[in-house]
């Protein structure tokens, strides 16, 4: 195999592994949020308890996710060296204002959040987990500004860089706002960030649902299901409108990715698949699809054609099969969590979801839905993009290449170097993967602490004193108390 | 005026030499802040008789060695957007470097968090032993890597690097890379004395000084080495002889980690220790300043920070954001280690 399709995989296994924790932490962040603001306005020790349980599971999850997303920013340079030449000029002051401030705002206050419940105030506390919870999602807008103008480039210009590989240019900035505001950014942007709401709610609802099949942790139930079944009833429905504009958008940005989203092979009115299977070398899919309604998604008009991957030539048309189905596979599973939502809300408005055995065991489950669905956003959004790793596009009314894959590569980098990376990431994220199922399955399985006589949770203003302070020092991220 | 819009407040030479400089900062910050806590990793079992002893000292660094490995991640951003050429070269020129380095990472961190969320003395010994090595790996593939920068290496005239894993670990960039090691143990000792106690304080006492003389024996290595036979690193400091008084500094604030040891003084130990960084880190920037990576094979191909660096409006945008975001960062670090400081206490009940 060659080093562009062994990058490609290396980089598909270090992503996919890395975006299992970001949704989360995003997610958990905000229910963090929610959860401590109903402790610091009721005073309620349950609320408080919550609130520290939540902070547990965030800080395992917070922790892979750095562990794991170091390899990203590492990876440009020791994969894509062409490419990170092409681009540093653009990504440059993106991943600069990531660092300074996302990372640092998250990993600075996350250690008040974990660790300093007995040693700061209330309202300080409450102020980290604002911060940890912004700072989450400022991590995600900086690095999708990046990665969006990558599908839909504006505000530079190509300068001569014969040090840049085969392309022979590169891009410089030309109009940062422009950079920043790229026509898709703030689209994905906002599917990005909902999908993140989505899995923090259903992440509550699963544990909510764990607990109350087995009757354990009533008031902890009590409290936290109605909140995770809000986060997530209001998370599908953002995803839904927020869906429904990133696909509008890709067809009119990027109309060949539309095409390999629905295998749309010729120029024409264009139905939607329920589901189905294509098969590019027949140019035809075995499956159900409802007609003309992909033309009026788009065009609110069921007889305008869509354009087809015939209008393009061979050599820039992307391969539709993962495309097709990631997009079909995100769409159902993004039906179903609608309708689970609405069920877990009717039953939690009623009061009678604690006896619905049925959906529960659904629920328990169902984290892995949002999961998967994010993993298959992202499989369909840059598959759909190939075979450019920067779409080309129209900069003041003149046509600017795009940048090919094929020509992004490490010049320095050998396939049995790429093979060996592959292995050793394989072997780690494959521990990593069961030791973190373990020690999340520990955490739930203990649950939340229940409030102890005698042990005063902390005052409003300044660090307490006395035997909770003394116990606040001796740990990890993840062996918080 | 919008200076994003319309970056002309400052010439492209002159925000190159900025950026070179903040970049030195950011490397600063990081050895300081994770060199203690890499120097905590090394110690960990030599120090660490008992699981308790182990527990404290890995907790002396829970709450905070994830903020002390983003000055890393915010270095490898900044040379990214400020140098992207020698950013592409360097990563890709010593990919399996990297890949070691990213294990070591992955490793140190997995092995940290998970070390107390599994019982069982074998597991413990098996992540106290990836906690350790993970440190050392770290340490010592970032001093490997200072010393190729200032030794050069094979770079051609893509600014592509040319050169074998095996010529990589040439004897001068070995030793960089054992002085690293040694220098991030002594550091990550005379931090452990802020923070433990007893009989666990005695051990550490005696390792700083065993650090302290490998460390000053590999040190004078490297300097005569340097002085010998690598002709450039000396460059600078020739044609400005004022720069002296950073070897000077640092010779000083080596003499007097001993003395410290010994008149019990914790935190001026560890302030000496800091200072033996900060002037290893410019000693380092000195020595390699206009370059950033030097060629052996024509001085012409060197990647310099006039031929790698982005356009002079994206530096002068980082320029800003940097300029907005790290007063903030710098007072929040401050006030959370303020939070987190004193002795170390490890409840059993905790885990």
């Amino acid at each position: 195999m060659d080093v562009e399709i062994l990058s490609r995989v290396q980089f598909a296994l270090t992503i996919s592994f890395h975006y299992l924790f970001p949704p989360l932490t995003i997610g958990l962040g905000m229910v963090m949020v929610i959860i401590e603001t109903m402790w610091i306005r009721t005073g309620d020790r349950q609320w408080f308890e919550a609130a520290r349980f939540w902070t547990r599971v965030f800080a395992i999850n917070f922790a892979l996710g750095v562990a794991t997303g170091i390899v990203m920013e590492f990876q440009f340079g020791t994969n894509w060296a062409a490419y990170s030449r092409y681009v540093g000029d653009i990504f440059g002051s993106a991943l600069a204002a990531e660092g300074i401030f996302a990372f640092f705002l998250e990993s600075g206050f996350l250690a008040i959040l974990v660790f300093g419940w007995d040693r700061v105030g209330r309202k300080l506390h409450y102020f980290s987990t604002w911060m940890v919870c912004l700072g989450s999602m400022f991590s995600a807008v900086w690095i999708i500004i990046a990665n969006s103008w990558m599908h839909t480039p504006a505000g530079f210009h190509l300068v001569p860089a014969p040090d840049t590989g085969v392309a022979g240019v590169r891009a410089e900035v030309t109009d940062f706002w422009a950079m920043v505001f790229n026509p898709s950014a703030m689209t994905r942007l906002s599917h990005v960030l909902c999908s993140a709401v989505v899995t923090g709610g259903f992440l509550v609802m699963s544990v909510c649902a764990f607990y109350m099949l087995r009757g354990r942790h009533k008031e902890f139930t009590r409290r936290c299901m109605p909140v995770g079944v809000a986060v997530a009833l209001v998370g599908v429905i953002l995803i839904g409108i927020t869906g429904d504009r990133s696909a509008r958008g890709v067809a009119y940005q990027q109309p060949a990715k539309l095409a390999a989203f629905e295998a749309v092979f010729k120029t024409e009115p264009s139905g939607l698949y329920l589901f189905g299977w294509p098969d590019p070398e027949n140019q035809t899919v075995y499956g159900v699809k409802i007609p003309g309604l992909l033309s009026y998604l788009v065009y609110f008009d069921a007889s305008k054609p869509i354009t087809g991957l015939d209008a393009f030539p061979p050599e820039d048309r992307p391969d539709m099969r993962i495309p097709f189905l990631s997009f079909h596979l995100m769409v159902g599973l993004a039906g179903a969590m609608t309708l689970l939502a609405v069920l877990a809300a009717w039953f939690s408005w009623r009061g009678t979801l604690e006896r619905r055995t049925l959906l529960l065991k659904v629920l328990v489950p169902s984290v892995v839905m949002p999961t998967i669905a994010g993993q298959a956003g992202w499989y369909l959004a840059e598959t759909g993009r190939q075979p450019w790793i920067v779409y080309p596009s129209v900069q003041n009314g003149v046509p600017v290449p795009g940048l090919r894959v094929s020509d992004a590569l490490s010049e320095a980098v050998t396939a049995e170097q790429v093979v060996a990376s592959i292995i050793m990431f394989g072997l780690i994220y494959a521990m990593l993967f069961a030791l973190w199922i373990f020690v999340l399955d520990k955490k739930i399985r203990h649950g939340p602490s229940e409030p102890k006589v005698g042990e005063e949770p902390p005052p409003m203003h300044g660090p307490p004193g006395g035997v909770a302070a003394a116990i606040a020092g001796g740990k990890t991220l993840t062996g918080a108390r | 005026m919008d200076p994003i819009a319309d970056p002309t407040f400052l010439d492209k030479a002159t925000l190159q030499s900025i950026w070179f400089l903040l970049l030195t900062v950011l490397l600063t910050g990081y050895a300081i802040l994770d060199g203690f806590d890499l120097g905590v990793g090394i110690n960990h079992l030599l120090v660490g008789r008992s699981d308790m002893d182990r527990r404290s000292t890995i907790a002396s660094i829970g709450p905070i060695w994830d903020g002390n490995e983003v000055w890393l991640v915010t270095f490898g951003g900044a040379l990214f957007a400020a140098f992207p050429v020698a950013y592409a070269s360097f990563f890709s020129g010593f990919y399996i470097a990297f890949m070691l380095l990213l294990l070591g990472l992955i490793m140190r961190a997995v092995c940290l968090e998970f070390r107390v969320k599994t019982e069982g003395a074998a597991m413990h010994r098996v992540f106290d032993l990836g906690f350790a090595l993970g440190s050392v790996l770290i340490a010592l593939l970032l001093g490997v890597a200072a010393g190729n920068c200032l030794y050069g290496i094979r770079v051609d005239s893509t600014f592509t690097i040319r050169e074998p894993l095996l010529s990589q670990l040439n004897p001068f960039s070995l030793m960089t890379g054992l002085m690293t090691v040694a220098l991030f143990a002594l550091h990550g000792a005379l931090y452990l004395r802020l923070r433990v106690e007893g009989e666990l304080l005695a051990r550490v006492e005696r390792w700083a000084w065993r650090w302290w003389w490998i460390f000053v024996a590999l040190f004078v290595a490297v300097s005569a080495y340097a002085l010998r036979d690598i002709p450039q690193v000396t460059a600078n400091i020739r044609n400005w002889p004022v720069l002296w008084a950073v070897p000077v500094l640092n010779v000083l604030a080596i003499l007097n980690v001993p003395r410290t040891i010994r008149h019990r003084q914790p935190m001026f130990g560890f302030i000496s220790s800091s200072c033996m960084i900060m002037a290893f880190a410019a000693l380092f920037s000195m020595a390699l300043y206009p370059d950033l990576i030097r060629s052996t094979i024509d001085p012409a191909f060197n990647i310099t920070i006039s031929n790698a660096s982005s356009s002079p409006r994206t530096l002068t945008t980082m320029l800003i954001i940097a300029l907005i975001g790290m007063p903030i960062v710098i007072a929040y670090t401050v006030a959370v280690y303020w939070i987190f400081r004193g002795k170390v206490r490890v409840d059993r009940s905790t885990y």
